[in-house]
């Protein structure tokens, strides 16, 4: 009995805050943000050299050969200090292709993937929908299957400089398409979270490669992304507290620090009373997926629905806890606070989720 | 991380299941006899093979154990199992018998120990009082040590079980020229003593579980005091610190979460069966993510206290979250019983999962567990201060 994280996985996540620091800092992080570049290329080879492209990555195929657990560690710092980065999208192409993919698939790109000679991302959503649904759910998609594609997919990360796509097809299958195939067009969705920019694909009798496998593993694959977005969310929302803590340690009004005054203390308290029993939730989510897989599928749901929705509360909390300097692109609470927005929507609304777990429970 | 258990304590899994098997429910002749005195029994042979009373030495009454909290968690998961007892509940066994055991005098280990963890004598708290609830430290109740004896004046409120405790563990000023924390003393006393009266308070859920209590020349011996004159807020405090053996104990919030369901199957909304209503659907799961979350939380804190490490923030926030749950579970359970929640309810506490109009009581008694034990503002400075490092409060600070 042992529920809590190793040592190799603590040194994992202090990699990464270290590599944060030195390299893509705050400030580094905004002029990213107003950027146009959807791909800063030097961030991303750096991550891919601390080996951020195949953690997951079996080591046969050129990776770390870790868990989804050591995937979702990663996701929360690189939420906690919002690194631009296609890492989702890229994790997610390289965990369908191991899921679903045949052993000369396999062969074939995750090496690349793990690599970074090739940026994978992702199609899953249809359309922009009202209720959150939004064809994101492999049971939703109707995108006709076959050796070639036609049709259009929404929101995929950092879409505009990928090389291979894994789109979702009728019945809950997938297929590859790579960048430049005849008949393919990406163009800039403007997204909200400018460090995940997001692009709409256009497909006319693109030549594609169907993955080998549909049904279930497409279902892992769905928790496996639920996961990463909840243990993003968890990084972001916690970096939310802890940055509404220190403002309150340094503002100063009526002569003393903000912190002083009890409303402010009882609301952060609060904030972090929301978040922080939500770690073990998405460690549970990421572990039941390694080890526990009847419970994987309801875990990763209920962690995806719960913390996405705490991160956007807790953010907009944060902008009311930091003043009218919360409210400016200025601040960096609104970098968080849009990629909360990512996070919540990004495959299905937390209520989308909740109405399959009620559904998965018998109710 | 790994949730299973090493084999060693597999094998330990099965030994205490065995027990079990053999000892309860009671077999034969010793269905017979009441089922205190089922619990009673069974309980002797519980301490005999070491699985209940771990902490407390043999001398007292105990089964004097390596500390181990997985075996102890194993222990708890087996009993809860076979529906067996475990240790006795309350503040007896659950808060004096650690203070004792930390400060208490040779004498006071061995008359009062083991009675309470057997559950033949019965404490009650004497902390708060009408001026003094979350500023516990401005306490007044006075007394005075006249010859051998303390003779105590004053008044204390919210006292649960008063009504039925053998005794009480107070805290009474005694050096009134001290600072306030300094000032105070930790006494117990017989509450068969002349001078006590014990005056019942009927909650807001109709039930008295409570009462004020007055003291009016009230004599304990001079020895009945744990730690020396004007240690008393320390020595109450030293029990702070065994709130760590209460960790795990999230089940009674993943209870909740049943009993709503089964609620949520038999009541109508909206002309359907609630659990079908897409909003109740909506607000079920989404207890669900604050209970699991609770509760995952909980196999946190029993890892770092296997590992002797401080598990920080998480460990402060314990109480508030469990609170906050039943807050959330109250009022969803509220709104599914509709118009039946215009019907007054039985106001004694369930224990198992709680049914029907059952939700009524639990809708105040919520409530009651929010306020009992430092109230959540007082959980919310703590999380504040200790646990975020923001500044202690002025005013707090200035009243010492
Ligand atoms: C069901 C129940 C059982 C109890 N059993 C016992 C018992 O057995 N023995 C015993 O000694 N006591 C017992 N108590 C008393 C309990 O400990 C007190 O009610 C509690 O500590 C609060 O004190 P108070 O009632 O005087 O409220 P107050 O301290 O007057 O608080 C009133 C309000 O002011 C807020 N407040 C007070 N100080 C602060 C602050 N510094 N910052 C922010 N907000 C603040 C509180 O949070 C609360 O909302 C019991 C209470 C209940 C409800």
């Amino acid at each position: 009995m042992n529920f809590d994280t190793s040592e190799e996985q603590d040194l994992l996540q202090d990699t990464l805050r270290q590599f944060a620091a030195q390299e893509c800092p705050p400030n580094r992080v905004r002029a990213l943000f107003d950027g146009d570049e959807a791909l800063d290329l030097d961030i991303w080879q750096k991550l891919i050299e601390l080996g951020m492209g195949g953690i997951a990555v079996p080591d046969e195929y050129g990776g770390a050969g870790l868990e989804l657990l050591d995937l979702a560690l990663a996701a929360e710092v690189l939420g906690e200090t919002a690194v631009p980065c296609p890492f989702l999208g890229h994790s997610l192409a390289g965990l369908a292709i191991q899921l679903c993919g045949s052993e000369l698939q396999r062969k074939t790109w995750l090496p690349k993937l793990a690599s970074g000679e090739v940026l994978g991302s992702v199609a899953f959503a249809e359309s922009a929908s009202e209720d959150g649904a939004g064809g994101w759910q492999p049971e939703d998609w109707t995108l006709a299957a076959g050796d070639r594609l036609t049709g259009t997919k929404a929101f995929v990360p950092v879409g505009t400089r990928s090389d291979l796509i894994v789109v979702g097809t009728a019945g809950a299958g997938l297929a590859l398409v790579e960048v430049g195939a005849p008949g393919l067009e990406l163009t800039d969705a403007g997204g909200i979270d400018r460090t995940r920019h997001l692009a709409n694909l256009s497909l006319r009798n693109t030549p594609c490669e169907p993955l080998a496998k549909s049904g279930p593993p497409v279902g892992r694959l769905r928790d496996a992304a639920l996961v990463l977005l909840a243990a993003d969310a968890f990084g972001g929302a916690s970096k939310c507290v802890s940055m509404s803590v220190e403002y309150a340690k340094t503002r100063e009004q009526f002569g003393v620090t903000i912190g002083h005054f009890q409303a402010l203390k009882h609301q952060l308290a609060n904030m972090a009373t929301e978040v922080e029993p939500s770690r073990a939730l998405y460690w549970y989510a990421a572990h039941a997926y390694d080890h526990i897989q009847e419970e994987s599928e309801r875990a990763a749901a209920l962690a995806k629905s719960h913390i996405t929705s705490q991160y956007m509360q807790v953010a907009r909390d944060s902008v009311e806890a930091h003043g009218g300097i919360g409210f400016t692109w200025e601040c960096d609470v609104q970098i968080y606070f849009k990629r909360a927005m990512f996070d919540r929507a990004f495959f299905g609304a937390p209520a989308v989720h909740r109405e399959r777990i009620a559904q998965m429970s018998g109710w | 991380m790994d949730l299973s258990y090493s084999e060693q304590y597999e094998a330990y899994r099965a030994e205490v299941a065995s027990f079990l098997a053999a000892n309860w429910p009671p077999q034969g002749a010793e269905q017979e006899v009441s089922q205190v005195e089922q619990a009673s029994r069974f309980r002797a042979k519980a301490i005999e093979a070491g699985y209940l009373a771990r902490a407390i030495p043999k001398r007292y009454g105990g089964s004097e154990q390596d500390a181990d909290v997985l075996k102890a968690q194993i222990i708890r998961e087996e009993f809860a199992r076979a529906h067996a007892p475990g240790e006795v509940a309350g503040i007896g066994p659950g808060m004096l018998v650690p203070t004792l055991l930390e400060r208490g005098e040779e004498w006071q280990k061995e008359k009062f120990v083991g009675p309470t963890i057997r559950g033949e004598i019965v404490w009650c708290q004497g902390y708060s009082e009408p001026g003094s609830g979350s500023d516990l430290a401005s306490l007044q109740t006075k007394a005075e040590l006249v010859g051998d004896e303390w003779v105590i004046n004053g008044q204390k409120i919210w006292t649960s079980g008063a009504h039925r405790a053998d005794y009480m563990f107070i805290l009474c000023r005694t050096e009134p020229d001290q600072p306030k924390h300094a000032g105070i003393s930790y006494l117990l006393l017989d509450m068969k003593r002349p001078g006590i009266e014990v005056r019942p308070l009927k909650q807001m859920n109709g039930a008295a579980d409570f009462n004020e209590v007055f003291f009016d020349d009230v004599r304990t011996p001079a020895d009945w005091i744990v730690g020396r004159r004007g240690e008393g807020w320390l020595v109450s405090r030293t029990t702070l610190k065994h709130e760590r053996n209460m960790i795990g104990n999230a089940s009674r919030t993943g209870m909740l979460l049943g009993g709503l369901v089964n609620l949520a199957r038999r009541t109508t909304r909206n002309g359907k069966r609630g659990i079908e209503d897409a909003d109740v659907r909506q607000r079920l799961v989404e207890l669900e993510g604050y209970i699991r979350a609770h509760e995952y939380s909980s196999y946190r804190l029993l890892t770092k206290a296997a590992k002797q490490q401080d598990a920080g923030l998480i460990q402060m926030m314990n109480k508030l979250n469990g609170t906050n749950i039943g807050h959330r579970a109250a009022q969803i359970g509220i709104d599914l019983l509709g118009d039946q929640s215009l019907v007054a309810p039985n106001p004694q506490r369930t224990v198992g999962p709680i049914e029907g109009t059952a939700w009524v009581n639990q809708f105040m008694w919520s409530l009651g567990t929010s306020l009992a034990g430092g109230t959540s503002n007082i959980q919310r400075n703590v999380i504040g201060e200790r646990g975020l490092g923001l500044p202690r409060d002025e005013a707090a600070q200035r009243s010492k």
